[in-house]
């Protein structure tokens, strides 16, 4: 009976989740016309191209300088937004959030239209106080540094939203109790805020370490990975060669090194779920 | 809460002299200060788009103030909503969003039924199995699935490729595991005394699940809907890999691909499509606000 019901889950997740990730692994063993065998050559000719290993740096500066600031901006904005008297809250979190809601594909639009280069409206704001133009797309670091700000605007809101929520958990009285030991705000964050929350930043972190690091549509739409391929990240650059290229083995192969920092972020959440399940 | 105002003060001996609710009164200046600050960074490039929705082509290459419009005009919504195949785009996101949601909760409540109620053999792997899943991201599966879909094809000929309705099956897998996942921590959060005594009057497994579970569980279901169909609404690079043809484009793809023509960026029709898409997402928020911040803080806190 139970296993009946869970049937349609398990075939789900069985034919579109399972097996095409070990079909990944099989296709990385084959050459471009994937009729033959050619066990580790993908990696191997990877391996020997500049292209590859900037994308694995880019990959991982994109994730973590983006994670670092979208947990630091939705702890500081969190705090504003409990500061306030609780009837005003609900507004601006309704505000604050709306960036998370735009799909991601529409936003970057918008984005990508803000960075034109000769129409942007930044570099018209910035004319004023004699600043710019700045090339926001056409140069490697601010390609670089656009792609990130983006990736910030959009996920800030989802830590807001979960370390607000954190925030209310924390009991007032540790507070009180913090106040008349006489510690200052910094020490009220650091010894009562943190460790009542190191939980739940643990897990945001993490699970927004991997979809930074799965990114997709902010890249593909912003710059499709230029100028001279400094913005690609795994997902972009394992669609260019699989898809665009259509060298479908090289793609899965450039794709499964994602796997290993997944896999070690996902082992993480776990044990911080099944700890979180076990203290309820 | 005067963690501000001693942040600004800085930790002298006059802060003790100071009254509580001056200091109260100034950390509430600071937040409004610096949340108005944040606010406009988040509610510029939406704003942005409403602007330049506004403004026709020709003033837009003016290169005006871009911050205004001067001469304000609908007819760039009026072109788009009379076109085919910019209505075209949004029925197949509507469709595939919609059976999307509906494929969903046929497979996740059932499952997360069994799951938070029937103790089976496996049914905690199967539950953990579920949450890591939901892990594994769309751009470590595009391209197998590609080949897979080409090679399915290929033996029973049966178009896939190319085809708005491969979504359906494919989007499940992006769609399930969340919401089995919360499904299962709002089941699990029912008192067992309520279901024991309807199985007592002698209520099957069917009738505790229709009549107990989903209306006890309403909020969750509800959140999951959202979650569902917000994540099939705005999923962006399966389409993109396995669909071309223009009318079988969904929205998101539809508008990056055929309104941008070559280097030909008509900003007014883009600008203008994109808020059209971006729109039921944030129609459901409005409404629907707390249902979403449930559903999206459950993820982590539930279970």
């Amino acid at each position: 009976m139970a296993f009946f019901l869970t049937l349609p889950l398990i075939l789900l997740i069985a034919l579109l989740v399972l097996y095409p990730a070990f079909y990944s692994m099989h296709l990385a063993t084959l050459n471009k016309s994937m009729q033959k065998f050619v066990g580790f050559a993908n990696f191997t000719f990877l391996f020997k191209r500049d292209t590859f290993w900037m994308v694995v740096r880019q990959s991982c500066i994109f994730a973590i300088t983006a994670v670092f600031f979208k947990a630091l901006l939705g702890f500081i904005v969190a705090h504003f937004v409990h500061n306030l008297p609780a009837k005003g809250q609900r507004k601006w979190r309704g505000m604050l959030l709306v960036p998370w809601v735009i799909p991601p594909a529409m936003s970057t639009l918008a984005w990508l239209w803000l960075f034109d280069p000769s129409y942007s409206a930044f570099n018209y704001t910035l004319s004023f106080f004699g600043v710019g133009p700045v090339p926001w797309l056409g140069d490697t670091f601010w390609a670089r540094f656009s792609v990130i700000l983006v990736n910030v605007w959009y996920g800030a809101p989802f830590f807001m939203i979960m370390y607000l929520a954190a925030l209310k958990s924390v009991p007032d009285q540790l507070y009180e109790a913090a106040a008349i030991d006489g510690a200052n705000w910094w020490q009220r964050i650091w010894y009562v805020t943190l460790p009542m929350m190191r939980n739940i930043i643990a897990i945001t972190t993490l699970f927004s370490l991997i979809v930074t690091f799965a990114n997709f549509d902010i890249v593909r739409i912003l710059t499709s990975g230029g100028p001279l391929d400094s913005t690609h990240i795994f997902a972009t650059w394992a669609f260019q060669v699989g898809i665009q290229s259509s060298d479908i083995p090289l793609g899965a192969c450039v794709s499964l090194f994602m796997v290993p920092i997944l896999a070690v972020a996902a082992i993480f959440i776990l044990r911080d779920v099944s700890k979180r399940g076990n203290e309820a | 809460m005067s963690t501000l105002a001693i942040d600004k003060g800085g930790p002298t001996r006059k802060i003790k002299y100071r009254s509580m609710s001056r200091d109260r009164a100034w950390a509430l200046r600071w937040s409004y200060f610096f949340l108005v600050v944040f606010a406009i960074f988040s509610l510029t490039p939406p704003i942005y788009m409403l602007i330049t929705s506004l403004k026709s082509s020709a003033e837009i290459s003016a290169a005006t103030n871009p911050w205004w419009v001067f001469h304000p005009t609908l007819a760039n919504y009026v072109e788009l909503l009379t076109s085919n195949q910019f209505l075209r785009f949004f029925w197949n996101s509507a469709i595939v969003s919609i059976v999307v949601v509906i494929v969903t909760m046929l497979i996740s409540i059932p499952a997360a039924f069994a799951l938070a109620r029937m103790k089976f053999w496996g049914s905690t792997t199967l539950a953990t199995g579920v949450f890591l899943t939901y892990l594994v991201p769309d751009s470590l599966l595009f391209i197998p699935l590609f080949k897979m879909l080409a090679v399915v094809q290929d033996l029973t000929g049966i178009t896939l490729l190319n085809r708005w309705y491969v979504l359906l099956f494919i989007y499940p897998t992006l769609t399930v595991p969340f919401c089995t996942w919360i499904m299962i921590g709002y089941f699990a959060s029912i008192p067992k005394e309520l279901d024991e005594a309807a199985l007592i009057d002698g209520a099957s497994w069917l009738q505790t699940l229709t009549r107990i579970f989903i209306p006890v569980a309403l909020p969750g279901l509800i959140a999951a809907t959202i979650f569902a169909f917000t994540v099939s609404w705005a999923q962006f690079l399966y389409p993109l890999v396995f669909t071309t043809s223009v009318d079988q484009l969904v929205l998101p793809v539809g508008i990056t691909t055929t309104l941008i023509k070559g280097d030909v960026f008509n900003w007014g029709q883009i600008m203008t499509g994109a808020l059209l898409g971006a729109a039921p997402p944030l129609i459901i928020y409005a409404f629907l606000m707390d249902y979403y911040i449930a559903g999206l803080t459950a993820g982590a806190t539930k279970g």
